[in-house]
């Protein structure tokens, strides 16, 4: 028996400690409606991250769908993003499967000997974190350029305002005056 | 975002917060979360209570030394106002039917966001002040008392929920947090404890007339660039008037139509509608605002805000008044307008000089809504229509929350999309209709600082637009709302990348068929129409 | 914390009763004096509140609209859910208030979604609230018995339909038996749903023991410690005619009984149980959507302060000039 046998095995078991470690890092109030409400419109937190390390989990077993790892990652990671997580919170739940591995194949792994396959395993969940905090800095990064963009907005037709009234010899001092208020109160921000 | 942990606490499995009861639980306000608070500046313009500098973050928020008497005395008079605040307050059972229906509990995982306890934050202190059963058994009967903290956190939560009304769909008793949220807020102003995002915009639209703070000029200036682009599109030049008296129809429509992409496809599509017909109207600089941030504030903010655009009709001696596609906005105009400044009986009923329908359901207030006034056109065959030239979209319709909950406006611009593109998808039956998710950004929450939490409150509507792209290829959320046009924007690009947001009279305008036009070769955004790719 | 706080109080009530009975023979007190007591308390404080409600004004029409409004004519109106007549809105009450259509509404699409327990909960609130507040009226009503003389008809209907089952001696009336477990749902959903153990005050779980423990009692007295039913109508009507009446042999459970709806129905006007007035009274659910159409009326509505035309045209007549815009004043 391999490693890979075993994880194919308990993967209903492994999988669903390992969902149960990431909803502990909600309040148990709310770990109850992500895990009991099944309905991925009412639940999207829920759905998508157990829909998530079901597929991550089956790619580390399997090798399957090798270019959609990110892919699933993601769908993770950009809710935890914006949640009440530091970065390190965000991502930790990867490296929890683990520590469910070892705890739900203990005596497999040392009564076959399968050290140096859970290492190989270990090592892709290191990626998996590796990869993970790419995306992490990815979301924040464009939680930002969001922030950016809607001030740019603003400041743009700002530009084209100062720039229309300058041409119609209007009261180019005014809006000059306003848009230099207005970065003002941006910077001071 | 979290403060940083100390590496000890890093190594902990579970991150389970602490078990104990909510009351007993302070709120931590946490950035990302909060708007940044109301500059004196704007207090001062609207004649509100303690204009001073303050910051969110610091411990002292410069209150006057009396200020629980003040929310005292506040929570009286709105109980003593309001039969809603006080049946609301005195007969949840908490059931908890509500408690999973919030786009922000779902979003976030934070209990607090369930709309019982949102409530129950004012509820407790309710009870410890104004029921027997508080005063002699406190915390037992669920009472507590007004401190500090507590109006911390009544300011985090209050400003933490969108007004969508979602929850009281489910409520036995129709409780309705937003009213709960409302009533929150106007005590939190009686101590000067606003957020900039609101207080800004409204004090703009006092004194200027709309939430941009767009000056007379600027309006002119700003629709000016549109008729250029409409120009270059259609080959046709419109002249749209200003605050012309004797126009039939005054138009009043949310001013970040007037400013912002996509908003601004909107109201493109209003003027080339709008010249295409004929339609006797007028736009005023005055009223220049459907919207209305004071509703955000409190009801005496709101209805001096909604004052100018029966003021503005009597004034330019208009007939009735036609408005444009925003959310709040309509239920301030549906619930609201005709209580506090009408009646309007300088107006005469609606009646469109295009089709002769008149609008029974609008007799009173004689204020239109377009899409009823489009769908209207379109039934009685008066607009020609080129739904080809929406083919390259495939849209869906997001309800907004205020004009589904607080309206029931379903069908009519259903009727004009279909009528205006090939490809029209509805998204999961859970999540339209009285059932709809907020955007995640209403009632004053479209701010930057806390694009966190309103991403959190867009995931619902998010996920449920992810599957339509994913099952239908959708690639256009159409709404009839300009805050959902300004933050569906965001939203969707973080969730769903490459969904665009568009408001149901751009799919109007693009599909219209107008008098004397040149061959229309990109649509108002400026892409190719489909089938003309390349050609030029 | 809460519960148990709760349960001790409600236990502690039906002691009191039994001790005042059993040892201080305050049979009297707690067979006249304390219903009469509780009955003012109750009636007063229903009819206070009420009022209280009642008075308050209405200053805005906010229905919660959940349906398609009025509008074109061949535009369908869903008449129900978002009713512009009064007669929309009688209908919507009618089944808020007998059916608890929100709270249906809740699973609506669920169960289409097949038979998975996970997420059939929301129903089950449906389904026991429904059982738990058609039960308790049954109970009520059944309870009419012992006020009137002679019994009017319907009650017998009522109470045969109640036995159907038709099993035991006396026959097992199944109104009270589902109230109780109605009422043990209630309380072990409070328990175990943890969002809704997050929310729950002792004021909460205090109706609800209190309700258990009166079922209880009835139902003991009726199956178990069988009391002189004679001897307590004569009470009752003694009661009901303001000619009270103690006969002798009377056992404590009664008076356990008697004392615990004493202290429900004097609970009842400071506690939530008042959503039963309050629900009629919710201005989401009674209003009709139809304030484009009529002008609805705030009785406090004042005039405010707003800036006017002509401050707006002081502010920007020359801006306005220079863009052609038309002015009042030149």
């Amino acid at each position: 028996m391999t490693l890979t046998n075993f994880l194919s095995e308990k993967k209903t078991v492994i999988l669903n400690r390992w969902y149960d470690s990431i909803l502990n890092t909600y309040p148990s109030e709310t770990a109850k409606f992500l895990k009991g409400q099944k309905n991925p419109f009412l639940n999207p937190v829920g759905a998508t991250t157990y829909q998530g390390i079901e597929k991550l989990y089956e790619y580390l077993v399997q090798d399957a769908e090798k270019d959609k790892v990110s892919l699933y990652l993601d769908s993770i990671i950009r809710i935890r993003a914006v949640q009440d997580f530091t970065p390190s919170q965000s991502i930790r739940f990867i490296m929890s499967l683990k520590a469910v591995i070892k705890n739900e194949l203990k005596e497999e792994i040392e009564t076959h000997r399968l050290h140096a396959e859970l290492f190989a395993v270990e090592l892709k969940i290191d990626d998996f974190s590796l990869l993970a905090f790419d995306i992490y800095m990815k979301c924040r990064e464009k939680l930002y350029q969001l922030k950016v963009n809607e001030l740019q907005g603003w400041t743009y037709r700002r530009l084209q305002k100062a720039d229309e009234v300058y041409k119609k010899e209007c009261v180019y001092e005014d809006i000059h005056n306003e848009l230099i208020e207005f970065e003002r109160k941006e910077v001071a921000k | 975002m979290a403060k940083t942990p100390k590496p000890d606490e890093l190594s902990k499995i579970d991150y389970a917060p602490p078990q104990s009861a909510w009351m007993d639980t302070p709120a931590e306000l946490k950035e990302g979360n909060w708007c940044y608070g109301a500059k004196p500046k704007n207090l001062e313009t609207l004649h509100f209570p303690n204009p001073r500098e303050w910051r969110v973050q610091d411990e002292d928020w410069k209150l006057p030394e009396n200020w629980q008497e003040i929310i005292l005395k506040g929570m009286k008079d709105l109980l003593d106002k309001y039969r809603s605040f006080r049946v609301f307050m005195d007969i949840c059972v908490r059931c908890g039917a509500c408690a999973d229906k919030c786009h922000f509990f779902i979003g976030s995982g934070d209990p607090k966001n369930m709309p019982v306890l949102r409530a129950e934050l004012l509820r407790s202190v309710y009870r410890g002040n104004f029921t027997k059963a508080g005063k002699i058994l406190g915390k037992l009967a669920g009472a507590r008392e007004l401190t500090y903290s507590v109006l911390k956190e009544w300011w985090y939560y209050f400003f933490q929920c969108t007004e969508c009304r979602r929850c009281s769909v489910f409520c036995p008793y129709g409780i309705d947090t937003a009213e709960i949220t409302m009533m929150g807020r106007e005590l939190l102003n009686l101590l000067g404890l606003n957020t900039d995002w609101i207080s800004g915009p409204a004090a703009n639209c006092y004194m200027k007339g709309n939430h941009l703070g767009l000056e007379p000029h600027t309006i002119v200036g700003n629709l000016e660039y549109m008729l250029d682009d409409i120009e270059t599109v259609t080959g046709i030049k419109i002249t749209p008037t200003f605050n012309r008296k004797g126009a039939e129809i005054l138009f009043v429509t949310p001013s970040g139509d007037l400013f912002a992409d996509p908003g601004t496809y909107t109201c493109m599509g209003y003027l080339m509608l709008f010249h295409e017909l004929g339609l006797d109207y007028t736009w005023s600089t005055y009223a220049s605002e459907g919207g209305n941030f004071g509703f955000f504030t409190s009801n005496e903010l709101a209805k001096r805000l909604n004052s100018k655009i029966y003021a503005e009709a009597k004034r330019l001696g208009v007939k009735w008044i036609l408005g444009g596609e925003c959310g709040h906005m309509w239920r301030v105009l549906n619930q609201y307008m005709d209580t506090w400044n009408g009646p309007a009986d300088f107006l005469q009923v609606p009646k469109s000089p295009i089709t002769g329908t008149v609008f029974e359901n609008a007799k009173s207030t004689k204020m239109v809504h377009i899409a009823e006034f489009t769908a209207d056109l379109i039934k009685n065959g008066k607009l020609k229509l080129d739904k080809s030239r929406n083919d390259n979209l495939k849209v869906t319709f997001h309800d907004s929350c205020n004009t589904s909950r607080g309206m029931g406006i379903f069908e009519e611009p259903r009727y004009i999309i279909n009528n205006t593109c090939n490809h029209f998808y509805e998204m999961d039956e859970l999540t339209t209709r009285e059932k709809t998710f907020c955007c995640g950004s209403g009632s004053g929450l479209n701010a930057g600082e806390n694009m966190e939490i309103r991403m959190r409150g867009g995931l619902p509507r998010a996920n449920a637009v992810k599957d339509v792209v994913d099952k239908y290829g959708v690639n256009m959320v159409a709404n009839i709302c300009a805050i959902d046009r300004a933050v569906l924007t965001a939203s969707l690009d973080y969730w769903v990348p490459g969904t665009g947001v568009t408001g149901v009279h751009e799919l109007v305008a693009n599909a219209l068929i107008m008098k004397g036009e040149q061959p229309r070769t990109t649509n108002l955004r400026g892409m190719p129409l489909p089938g003309t790719e390349g050609q030029e | 914390m809460n519960a148990i706080l709760s349960l001790f109080a409600v236990i502690g009530l039906a002691l009191i009763a039994f001790i005042g009975v059993k040892v201080a023979h305050l049979e009297f007190l707690f067979g006249t004096a304390i219903p009469y007591i509780a009955l003012a308390v109750f009636l007063i404080g229903v009819i206070s509140r009420v009022l209280k409600w009642g008075r308050t004004p209405v200053p805005f029409r906010i229905p919660t609209t959940c349906g398609q409004q009025q509008s074109l004519p061949w535009i369908k109106q869903s008449k129900l859910d978002n009713p512009s007549t009064g007669a929309g809105v009688i209908g919507r009450m009618f089944l808020e208030v007998f059916l608890f259509r929100s709270l249906f509404s809740n699973t609506k699409f669920e169960l289409r979604e097949g038979p998975k327990l996970a997420y059939s909960s929301t129903r089950w609130l449906w389904l026991g609230g429904l059982a738990f507040h058609w039960t308790f009226f049954v109970v009520l009503i059944r309870h009419l018995r012992l006020f009137t003389e002679p019994v009017p008809g319907f009650l017998h209907s009522i109470e045969a339909l109640d036995g159907f089952l038709q099993v035991g001696i006396p026959g097992v009336l199944i109104s009270g038996v589902v109230l109780l477990f109605a009422a043990t749902y209630l309380f072990l959903r409070r328990v175990f749903i943890p969002s809704v153990r997050y929310i729950s005050l002792a004021a909460d779980y205090f109706p609800l023991f209190l309700i258990m423990g009166v079922a209880l009692s009835g139902i003991l007295m009726r199956y178990v410690v069988r009391v002189d039913i004679v001897s307590v109508k004569m009470l009752t009507m003694g009661l009901a005619s303001l000619s009270p009446v103690v006969p002798e042999g009377i056992s404590a459970i009664f008076y356990v009984h008697l004392f615990l709806v004493s202290a429900l129905f004097a609970y009842i006007p400071y506690s939530k149980i008042m959503h039963l007035g309050g629900v009629f009274l919710s201005p989401t659910r009674n209003l009709a959507n139809n304030s484009r159409m009529v002008r609805h009326i705030n009785p406090w509505n004042y005039p405010v302060e707003v800036h006017t035309y002509e401050e707006y045209e002081n502010d920007f007549r020359e801006k306005m000039k220079k863009a052609g815009l038309p002015v009042e004043k030149e």
